[in-house]
């Protein structure tokens, strides 16, 4: 592969990333008020992205092979009932994290 | 601005650890298949899309052509459209930042941005503003250490990328806790299961995310006064 092929396969890449974020910018430019409708779904949508965004992160866990997805939901679990607990992002996060990756390295190998 | 900093610092913090270490894999691949660092530093100032720069490295290493570039990058990102939904209003009183924003708006500083709370007497556009700058030069960072050090680290950092998982569950449960309704958060949850249950890893995102908009938009009427922010 050349050096300019190469170079145009990133820049094709930037182009149609940064395309895929401005494109709702672009149909709604401040100018007209924005539809209800869109308005409405960009408040309702954050919790149900976030969600769907957990769910990403465990996209390729074998359900079906042990250890069943046991690290993960176990992580998550601590991760989230420490958050409740204490609120503290950084503590939650950290502990989960570490848990984590005790268990894949120690324990689940 | 200055003072923005130490608080928009502490908020990405998660994301620094993320992004540190899914940037270095991006490193270490892109060096497996013969490119510079240089090349992780421009993909990544340029691109900044972490899955979508994973397929730039197959697609580089396959020699694919343009056009199967921009379709396969287009179709990995269309997520990305729904996210400046909740931001239209936010992002256009930031002036010529709003680009910046635009440009940078990833799935980590969309959750960060969404949870955003400003200590008292910071500027909360300033402190938006550097949480993107801080999140975009970890993944720079991160890439470019990838492809210079390869796959040598002195520790084991096998399961250090859950940090990722962790900080979606803990803005989940931040959103959970500050919302009337959680009829959102559940639709979202139902629709990511089913989706990914029937459609497999690979291609479960965007039907996702459209079943949970048309969901939305047929519950309007019962969900909008709720959820009004």
């Amino acid at each position: 592969m050349t050096f300019g092929k190469a170079l145009a396969m990133v820049l094709v890449a930037a182009a149609c990333t940064f395309a895929t974020r401005v494109a709702p910018f672009l149909l709604f430019n401040g100018k007209k008020p924005i539809p209800p409708l869109v308005r409405y779904l960009g408040e309702a949508l954050p919790p149900a992205v976030i969600a769907l965004l957990v769910v990403y992160c465990v996209k390729s866990v074998d359900w079906l092979a042990a250890p069943h997805g046991a690290p993960e939901l176990l992580c998550i679990a601590v991760t989230a009932l420490l958050h409740i607990w204490k609120r503290s992002n950084l503590l939650s996060i950290g502990v989960g994290t570490a848990l984590y990756m005790f268990l894949v390295q120690a324990v689940f190998i | 601005m200055k003072k923005a900093f130490r608080p928009a610092f502490s908020v990405t913090i998660p994301v620094l650890c993320g992004y540190l270490f899914i940037g270095l894999a991006f490193g270490v691949m892109l060096r497996d298949i013969g490119f510079a660092p240089p090349w992780a530093f421009f993909s990544s100032l340029l691109i900044y899309a972490g899955s979508g720069q994973y397929l730039l490295v197959s697609l580089l290493a396959a020699n694919a052509s343009l056009v199967t570039v921009a379709a396969m990058t287009l179709l990995l990102n269309c997520r990305h459209i729904f996210y400046g939904l909740s931001f239209l209003e936010t992002f256009h009183q930031m002036g010529r930042r709003k680009w910046y924003m635009i440009f940078s708006l990833t799935d980590e500083t969309y959750s960060l941005l969404c949870s955003l709370k400003t200590p008292e007497g910071i500027d909360p556009n300033a402190m938006r503003f550097w949480i993107a700058i801080l999140d975009h030069s970890y993944w720079i960072a991160g890439s470019v250490l990838g492809a210079v050090i390869g796959g040598m680290l002195p520790f084991d950092s096998t399961g250090i990328d859950f940090a990722m998982t962790a900080l979606f569950t803990v803005i989940f449960v931040e959103q959970w806790m500050s919302a009337k309704c959680h009829v959102p958060a559940f639709l979202g949850l139902g629709a990511a299961a089913v989706s990914l249950a029937i459609l497999g890893p690979d291609n479960f995102i965007l039907p996702a995310m459209v079943a949970i908009c048309v969901m939305l938009a047929a519950l309007r009427g019962r969900l909008a006064k709720e959820v009004a922010g």
